[in-house]
C-alpha cells in the first residue's frame, strides 16, 4: 500500500469537500452519487490504477471508465486531487464556458478516458478495451464504474455474457451499489438483488464488499482479477450521500445541490470530519 | 455487392493489423473467411448490437479500426445511441456495415428493409454515410471506409448487383461520380436503385433527351457543388433511391436547392412513400409496385420534363 489508510481518508476528505464546493454554486445534481462513489474513487486512483498523471497518454497505463457519468464532480475532484490538472480548474465545473460538463467528455480534461453521460455504454466500451488489450498482449487492465441503476439497461448485461464468455480477466467491473435510482429505492424499482450472484451466473468472479470501507475496497481490488481467465466484479455496497447526515439514504439528493447556506456550511463541516 | 466487400476487407486486413470485425450472429456463407484467416481479429458478439457498438468504440480507443457488421435495419436502428454517443460522439474511426440496402430483404418485411435508415442515420454529426451503386463502387467505398479516420456507416445491397461503371472511377468520399454528360436532365441516383436508374437513362436517351447521369455513393457529406452546377446547367434534376421520400437523397438535394443563390428550378424525388409496405414480394416486385422500374422512373421523369413549370 503506498498509503496509510489515514491518508486515503485525508484524500477522500478532500474529494468530498471539493465536489460539495463544485456543486454548491453551480447547483448541479447528483451530490448523492458522487458522494457513494468517492471511497472508491479514491482507492482505485491513489492504490490500484497504474497511472502517471505526468503522462495521461501512456498506452500501458490502466484504463477507467467512469460509467455513471452524471455523477462527474467525484470524477473531476479525484483527478484533480491526484495531480491530473490544477484544483483551479474545478471552477471551470457546469458553467458557461467551462471546461469541465455536467457529464464527462472525452478528454476535457487529461484522465478522462471515455465520453459518459447516457447509462449502459461504459460496460460495452469497457469490454472492447479489454479485448484491444489481450489483443495486443498490453499488461494494462480496464476498470468500470456502473451504478446501480444502470444495471437496468440491458446493454450492461449484453456487455456481461461477453465478458463472461471470453473470459476477460483484464477487466473489472465495479458497482456503486448506493440502493436508490433516479425515482425511488432500487428494490422498489427493480429489484437487483442477487446482485452478486447474477455476475457470477454470467461468469464473472464476483465478491461483494462495503464500499466505503478502505482497507476493504484496498484489499479487495488489489486481488483482481480474482479467478484467472475471469472477468472480475465488485458489487461495492455504498450509501448514497455518504459523509453528509441529511443526505445519506436520502432520495432527494440524486438531485438536490446545497442550495441553502446553513446546509452548505453543515455538509462542509461533516465531510471535514468524516 | 457484399461478396465485393468481405472480399475488399480480406485483401485490406492481409495489410492493416488493426482491421477488426464484430459480427452480431450475421453473415452465414460471407463473413467465414475473414474469420478463418484472422481468429485473432474476428468476434462474433451474438445477437447483441448495442454491445457490439460499445465494444468497437473501445477497440477504436485502443487504435483499431473496427467494422461492425449486420443486416442494415438491425445494423442503424437497434445501437443508434451507442452510435450516437460512443462513436459519433466521441467521432472514433469505426465502420458499421448495414447489408441489405433498400429492397435486399424484400420477401422478410420491414424489419428487414432497410428504407429509413438513411433518414435517421444522416442527423448524425461527423458520421459519413457510403451508399455504393454497384460491386465497383462498393470496392470503392470499402476502401475508402477503411482509410478513413472517423465514423462511416455503409450500407450496401447483396443481391448480385451488376456492374454499372465501365472501369474504376475516382472515388472520393463526398465526391459525386458522373457516369454521362448531358444538358436538358440529371439524373441523380444512389445506392443498388444505381442499375434502373442507367436503363431509365437509356430509355429517356432514346427520346433524344440529353441526359445527365450522376451516381452518389456518399450521401453524407453530400456533393453540393454537383446539385449546384446542376442547377445552373439543365432544366430538370430527378433523384433516384430506394428508401423513403424523406430524408434520404432527394431531401438533401432540395436543401441545396432551397440555397439562396442556386437558380430556382423542378425536382422531381424518385423514391418509397412515407409509409412501410403492407406488400412482400422480390426485390423487382417489390420494385414494380413503387415506381422503381426503369420504365416508371423514365417516364416520371419524361412527365416532369414536358410539364410547364
Amino acid at each position: 500500500m503506498k498509503n496509510t489508510l489515514a491518508g486515503l481518508g485525508s484524500y477522500a476528505r478532500s474529494v468530498r469537500k471539493a465536489i460539495i464546493e463544485m456543486a454548491t454554486p453551480v447547483r448541479s445534481s447528483h451530490t448523492g452519487g458522487a458522494f457513494s462513489a468517492t471511497d472508491l474513487l479514491v482507492v482505485l486512483y491513489f492504490e490500484i490504477l497504474k497511472i502517471d498523471p505526468a503522462r495521461p497518454d501512456d498506452p500501458c497505463r490502466d484504463i477507467f471508465v467512469y460509467s455513471k457519468g452524471h455523477s462527474s464532480s467525484a470524477l473531476y475532484a479525484v483527478l484533480s486531487e491526484r495531480g491530473f490538472f490544477s484544483p483551479d480548474l474545478l471552477k471551470e465545473y457546469y458553467v458557461d464556458g467551462g471546461r469541465l460538463p455536467g457529464h464527462p467528455v472525452r478528454r476535457c480534461v487529461p484522465g478522462v478516458e471515455v465520453s459518459s453521460g447516457s447509462l449502459g455504454h461504459g460496460l460495452p466500451m469497457g469490454v472492447g478495451l479489454a479485448l484491444a488489450r489481450k489483443l495486443d498482449k498490453n499488461p494494462s487492465r480496464v476498470f468500470v464504474m456502473i451504478s446501480d441503476g444502470e444495471c437496468d439497461e440491458g446493454s450492461v448485461w449484453e456487455a456481461a455474457m461477453l465478458a463472461g464468455h471470453h473470459g476477460l480477466d483484464n477487466l473489472t467491473v465495479i458497482v456503486d451499489f448506493n440502493k436508490i435510482q433516479s425515482l425511488g429505492r432500487t428494490e422498489e424499482v427493480v429489484n437487483l438483488e442477487p446482485l452478486k450472484k447474477k455476475w457470477s451466473a454470467f461468469n464473472w468472479a464476483a465478491r461483494e464488499i462495503d464500499g466505503h470501507n478502505l482497507s476493504s475496497i484496498y484489499n479487495t481490488l488489489k486481488r483482481v482479477p480474482f479467478k484467472k481467465g475471469y472477468p472480475s466484479a465488485v458489487v461495492a455496497h455504498t450509501v448514497k450521500g455518504r459523509g453528509v447526515s441529511f443526505m445519506e439514504g436520502q432520495l432527494e439528493w440524486h438531485y438536490r445541490s446545497l442550495d441553502d447556506q446553513g446546509q452548505y456550511l453543515q455538509a462542509l463541516k461533516e465531510v471535514e470530519r468524516s | 455487392m457484399r461478396t465485393t466487400f468481405i472480399k475488399t476487407v480480406i485483401e485490406a486486413a492481409e495489410k492493416d493489423e488493426s482491421i477488426f470485425f464484430l459480427t452480431g450472429d450475421l453473415g452465414f456463407g460471407v463473413v467465414e473467411p475473414f474469420r478463418d484467416k484472422f481468429p485473432g481479429r474476428f468476434l462474433n458478439v451474438g445477437v447483441a448490437e448495442q454491445n457490439m457498438v460499445g465494444i468497437a468504440a473501445g477497440l477504436a480507443l485502443s487504435g483499431k479500426s473496427p467494422i461492425v457488421y449486420s443486416i442494415a435495419t438491425f445494423a442503424a436502428f437497434r445501437p443508434f445511441e451507442f452510435i450516437r454517443n460512443d462513436v459519433c460522439y466521441q467521432n472514433l474511426k469505426v465502420l458499421i456495415v448495414g447489408v441489405g440496402a433498400g429492397f435486399s430483404y424484400p420477401q422478410y418485411a420491414a424489419t428487414h428493409q432497410a428504407i429509413d435508415d438513411v433518414a435517421v442515420m444522416s442527423a448524425l454529426p461527423n458520421l459519413v454515410i457510403l451508399n455504393p451503386g454497384d460491386p465497383i463502387e462498393a470496392k470503392l467505398a470499402t476502401l475508402a471506409a477503411l482509410s478513413y479516420h472517423g465514423p462511416v456507416y455503409l450500407r450496401i445491397g447483396k443481391k448480385g448487383e451488376p456492374d454499372i461503371h465501365e472501369s474504376e472511377p475516382v472515388f472520393k468520399i463526398g465526391h459525386a461520380i458522373t457516369l454521362q454528360d448531358g444538358g436538358d436532365v440529371v439524373v441523380i441516383a444512389t445506392g443498388n436503385i444505381l442499375e434502373n436508374a442507367s436503363k431509365a437513362v437509356q430509355i429517356l436517351r432514346a427520346k433524344d433527351l440529353s441526359v445527365r447521369f450522376v451516381s452518389m455513393p456518399t450521401l453524407r457529406p453530400l456533393d453540393k457543388e454537383v446539385v449546384r452546377k446542376a442547377a445552373r446547367e439543365t432544366r430538370l434534376i430527378a433523384t433516384v433511391e430506394e428508401g423513403c421520400e424523406f430524408g434520404g437523397l432527394g431531401t438533401a438535394v432540395a436543401e441545396v436547392l432551397s440555397e439562396r443563390t442556386v437558380p430556382k428550378m423542378g425536382l422531381v424525388k424518385i423514391a418509397l412513400p412515407q409509409h412501410y409496405p403492407s406488400e412482400i414480394g422480390s426485390q423487382t416486385y417489390m420494385r414494380s409496385i413503387y415506381g422503381l422500374t426503369p420504365e416508371a422512373i423514365a417516364e416520371k421523369i419524361y412527365q416532369n420534363l414536358t410539364l410547364p413549370l
